[in-house]
């Protein structure tokens, strides 16, 4: 009988662990959709952003350093941005397998590379593998991503760039392409490349006065433009965090189901047969009388 | 006129207006419809005003970002509200 109890308490552990998965799932689902409304309502600034840096950018040749970048890339920064919890199926994992690439890629080169980890899962696996190249960490920033921390993180990269200790910055967030399938997106910030935003120029025809001068607001301009930047990389990834945990989430629930019903089968076919086996003890045992 | 102020984070406003006071760094200026284009970068701490169709005016205390007036109308864009 001993096996039976074993197996009940399973069945029972079983089905807490698909309460606590199908919990997760749809506090997630709720937390997706809060993510995108943030990713859109971020939209018309970015775009805004770009088009007024558009017009700008194609006014003023040379421009700052921000924008022509240095002759030799001697230095690369590389922000990573990840996640600070786990389960959220492969998200960070892929993000990883990416910047090792990227790594790579840059060393191979001849470049000196210095990691900026953005998550607690991404810092805690740098700081196993690269650990000499990590420079910064950002964790622990609460549930909602805020202007306030892509300032920070724009800003220190501003400061490494004008120290002149790096020549390039990349950040590497987790693109949502869709509920199922987030993409480790490369991008870089530092020189502002402005060939994305080429074909929105057409859109302000008169060009307009700038005050107090076109460089000053340039000047001004793509400071905040590297701001929005790092935003919106990080709220794509907090997008994607939560896509990808509520399919983590819902397979996990699934598969919580099959074993429930496979333990189940176990458990009432072996119940099964201790009756049985009951039963023929007692017949046997009356006709032998 | 249209008048959008937004922020990284969100729109803060998106409405039809009479008259907007910005605050530029190189000095505060009004736009009235039909001003020319302009673009022009925020003090921090001062206060964007806009009057709306009804009379009724509007302030919104900026810190950093820039105001774009074009044709259609005039755009605020700042790092924060306070």
């Amino acid at each position: 009988m001993s096996g039976l109890k074993t197996l009940r308490t399973r069945i029972k552990s079983v089905k807490n662990t698909r309460q606590i998965t199908k919990t997760m799932k749809m506090v997630a689902a709720a937390k997706v959709r809060r993510a995108r409304t943030a990713v859109e309502a971020a939209r018309p600034y970015a775009q805004k952003l770009s088009e007024v840096l558009a017009n700008l950018s194609g006014g003023s040749a040379g421009g700052p350093l921000l924008m022509t970048g240095r002759k030799q890339v001697k230095a690369v920064r590389l922000i990573v941005i990840g996640t600070d919890r786990g389960l959220c199926g492969g998200l960070n994992s892929n993000l990883l397998k990416a910047a090792y690439v990227a790594i790579n890629q840059q060393q191979s080169a001849g470049r000196t590379v210095q990691l900026v980890a953005v998550g607690r899962k991404i810092r805690d696996a740098f700081k196993s593998t690269h650990k000499n190249l990590l420079v910064a960490s950002h964790t622990d920033m609460g549930r909602m991503v805020e202007v306030e921390h892509a300032q920070t993180i724009a800003a220190e990269a501003l400061a490494a760039f004008e120290a002149g200790e790096v020549d390039e910055v990349h950040v590497l967030y987790s693109a949502m392409q869709s509920m199922l399938t987030q993409t480790p997106t490369q991008q870089q910030i530092i020189p502002f490349s402005s060939e994305a935003e080429q074909d929105s120029e057409p859109l302000l025809r008169a060009t307009p006065e700038y005050e107090p001068g076109e460089e000053e607001v340039l000047a001004k301009l793509l400071p905040l433009n590297l701001n929005m930047q790092v935003f919106s990389a990080m709220l794509d990834t907090q997008a994607s965090e939560h896509a990808a945990r509520m399919s983590a989430m819902d397979s996990a629930t699934r598969n919580a189901g099959e074993m429930i019903k496979r333990l189940s089968l176990q458990y009432n076919r072996s119940r099964q047969a201790a009756i049985t086996k009951e039963l023929i003890e007692i017949i046997s045992g009356a006709e032998a009388l | 006129m249209k008048f959008t102020l937004l922020t990284p984070a969100q729109q803060v406003a998106d409405m039809e207006v009479t008259y907007v006071h910005v605050p530029g760094d190189a000095g505060d200026f009004g736009v009235l419809p039909g001003h020319m284009p302009l673009v022009s970068t925020l003090r921090s701490g001062g206060t964007v005003e806009a009057t709306d169709t009804t009379g009724k005016t509007h302030t919104y205390t900026v810190s950093g970002g820039f105001a774009e007036v074009s044709a259609s109308g005039v755009n605020v864009l700042a790092e924060a509200i306070g």
